[in-house]
């Protein structure tokens, strides 16, 4: 569904398909790395070392 | 990821693998069924990712910021920390700080929030480490990038009371990392601008997160005054875990101005 869905949105050969494919993949990743995985860890608080009343 | 498995079948050519109701498109429910497959693939995928961004991306970033924070303090001791193998020729070795009595130790300004104002030497953890104190404990601003933190209200290094700092145990560039290795007695050296401050470990403890006595101007009597010139780590604890809270304090033993020495303490290789 969506993997068939993306390949067949990529215009172009093969090789471009896959090419795109990857360019795309890697923007999404260091989206995630740069803003998304740092406000998930800050929001739920997944590491806390600070000492805190009602913590 | 980019595997085209279910690239659909060409119309009006019947689909491999035996007859089915409606020609050549699957039946909703296999659609549903793939969706849902690859639903989940995505989701372990950016699980997977997650767990590589926070034990080693966050590492790389954090550490790279803080050597770059450590660059740009001017005032920061530079000079061989170890009296080992890259001391230069026409040696630069500092003459040993004198120590002076707690008692006269100047305290600075608590600085705006988020202002690097000190470093920490901890021979322990290596005669080359060295790392940044900044005013503030949130995880945006401070211990993801910054590094140490200093708790906003509580004392400043040297102060009649109790110096308290926070840092990330684990991720993060991970300046407490080795907390558990200190031992009572081990020197906890800081560094201002204008001195240099001697503490010597006396006890570590393990509590809740939120047993703020810890960090409190006297760490040993809850609600009474300061008696002493005290610092505190916090960490956490167990690693990997917000579970528990890992606490070591010190007691200053002496101060020196900057300028006239460097405690023999950052320059002596501790044995493990």
């Amino acid at each position: 569904m969506i993997f068939p869905f993306v390949w067949n949105l990529m215009p172009g050969p093969v090789w471009m398909r896959v090419l795109l494919i990857v360019v795309l993949v890697t923007a999404i990743v260091a989206a995630l790395f740069q803003w998304v995985f740092p406000w998930v860890s800050v929001t739920f608080d997944i590491q806390d070392q600070n000492i805190e009343a009602g913590a | 990821m980019t595997a085209p498995a279910q690239v659909p079948a060409q119309p009006g050519l019947p689909a491999g693998g035996g007859p089915r109701r409606g020609g050549a498109r699957p039946s909703v429910g296999n659609r549903l069924l793939s969706l849902v497959g690859e639903l989940l693939i995505i989701v372990g995928a950016l699980v997977g990712l997650y767990v590589v961004w926070q034990l080693f991306y966050t590492d790389v970033v954090a550490e790279r910021e803080q050597q770059h924070v450590l660059d740009e303090l001017d005032w920061a001791y530079t000079g061989p920390i170890s009296a080992g193998t890259d001391v230069p020729d026409e040696s630069v070795i500092e003459p040993f700080a004198v120590r002076r009595s707690p008692e006269t130790a100047p305290v600075m300004d608590e600085p705006s929030f988020a202002t690097t104002f000190a470093t920490i030497y901890v021979p322990r953890w290596g005669s080359d480490y060295v790392k940044p104190i900044s005013e503030g404990t949130t995880r945006r601003d401070v211990l993801d990038t910054l590094g140490i933190g200093h708790y906003v209200g509580t004392g400043m290094p040297g102060a009649y009371g109790n110096f308290a700092i926070s840092a990330h145990r684990t991720t993060y560039g991970k300046p407490f990392n080795r907390i558990a290795e200190l031992q009572d007695g081990d020197a906890l050296v800081v560094q201002t601008e204008e001195a240099w401050y001697v503490y010597r470990v006396t006890e570590h403890l393990i509590v809740r997160p939120n047993q703020v006595e810890v960090i409190a101007p006297n760490p040993y009597a809850a609600g009474a005054g300061p008696d002493g010139h005290y610092i505190t780590l916090t960490t956490c604890h167990p690693m990997y875990s917000a579970a528990e809270r890992y606490i070591v304090h010190g007691e200053l033993e002496y101060w020196s101005p900057v300028g006239e020495g460097v405690p023999e303490e950052i320059q002596e290789e501790v044995q493990p």
